[in-house]
């Protein structure tokens, strides 16, 4: 049978694999995915407790959780390439310009 | 016995897929990997008779982020960014926060399992009887309940549209 438990357990693994993702590469683009990786996660667990408590409210969070991520996409790369545009580059240690 | 068969395949598939995602060096690797997990997490969904949802996240996922994302490597080379050193300085610092956070929840999970006992899904319907479909309920949620919030995600969407469209277009010489 499968219970809430494991559900937590496999949007817990994401969550951190996105976190890992997030602190450790230097490409902006795969820090964006790793980003999207995290919110799939939390959607995990919206559904699930969703599913398990028979409210259809965590579908409706879900909902929004997946248009946050459509804008913050959309704003995320529009970013990226407005930057190339100045800097020539993907890698973030090179983009310093307001680091103190 | 089948549901776990199916969440076991899926969510190896996910989580196997996500690790591939941080530690590709191409980038459009890294892409491919990422639309196998969106495609596994809406497998998941399925398992949790969120129909509605695995639709939406095939179609607005997989179709629309994972898409732009693919436009934007296309537009941007990649051949440099291959041969440099893929990870930062702080990749220890990020591991040993890492492992704070694994355990944090972990010790979550294991305090919190035995209010996670929860009622088990509603059984399959009766063949014939009158049972809203997933959409219709998500619909109606959205239409009725939230409908507030459901307008202020619109605007955030045409904030996000607007200021995309700002940020990447060519400046014209009069306003330099």
């Amino acid at each position: 049978m499968v219970t809430t438990f494991h559900y937590l357990l496999l949007s817990a693994a994401l969550f951190t694999i996105g976190v890992i993702g997030v602190l450790t590469r230097r490409n902006i683009m795969i820090i964006l995915m790793s980003i999207e990786l995290m919110m799939n996660a939390v959607n995990i667990n919206l559904i699930a407790f969703s599913d398990r408590l028979h409210q259809v409210t965590g579908q409706v969070f879900a909902i929004f959780v997946i248009t946050v991520a459509a804008a913050e996409a959309a704003v995320g790369l529009g970013i990226v390439i407005a930057m190339f545009k100045n800097k020539e580059t993907m890698n973030i240690n090179e983009i310093d310009l307001m680091k103190w | 016995m089948l549901e776990l068969v199916l969440f076991y395949i899926f969510a190896a598939i996910a989580v196997v897929s996500a690790i591939l995602v941080i530690t590709q060096h191409n980038v459009v690797h890294s892409a491919a990997f990422l639309g196998a997990t969106l495609f596994a997490v809406a497998g998941i969904f399925l398992t949790l008779h969120a129909e509605f949802l695995a639709g939406v996240q095939v179609i607005v996922y997989v179709g629309g982020i994972l898409v732009l994302f693919i436009f934007v490597i296309m537009l941007i080379s990649v051949e440099r960014a291959e041969h440099e050193r893929q990870s930062n300085r702080q990749w220890k610092l990020a591991l040993v926060t890492s492992a704070i956070l694994i355990g944090e929840i972990g010790y979550g999970l294991y305090r919190g399992r035995d209010s996670l006992v929860l009622p088990q899904p509603i059984p399959a319907p009766v063949a014939g009887a009158a049972v809203a479909g997933n959409s219709e309920l998500v619909g109606t949620a959205l239409y009725t309940v939230y409908l507030l919030p459901f307008e202020i995600a619109s605007i955030l969407l045409l904030v996000a549209i607007v200021g995309a469209v700002v940020l990447s277009k060519k400046r014209t010489p009069a306003e330099e």
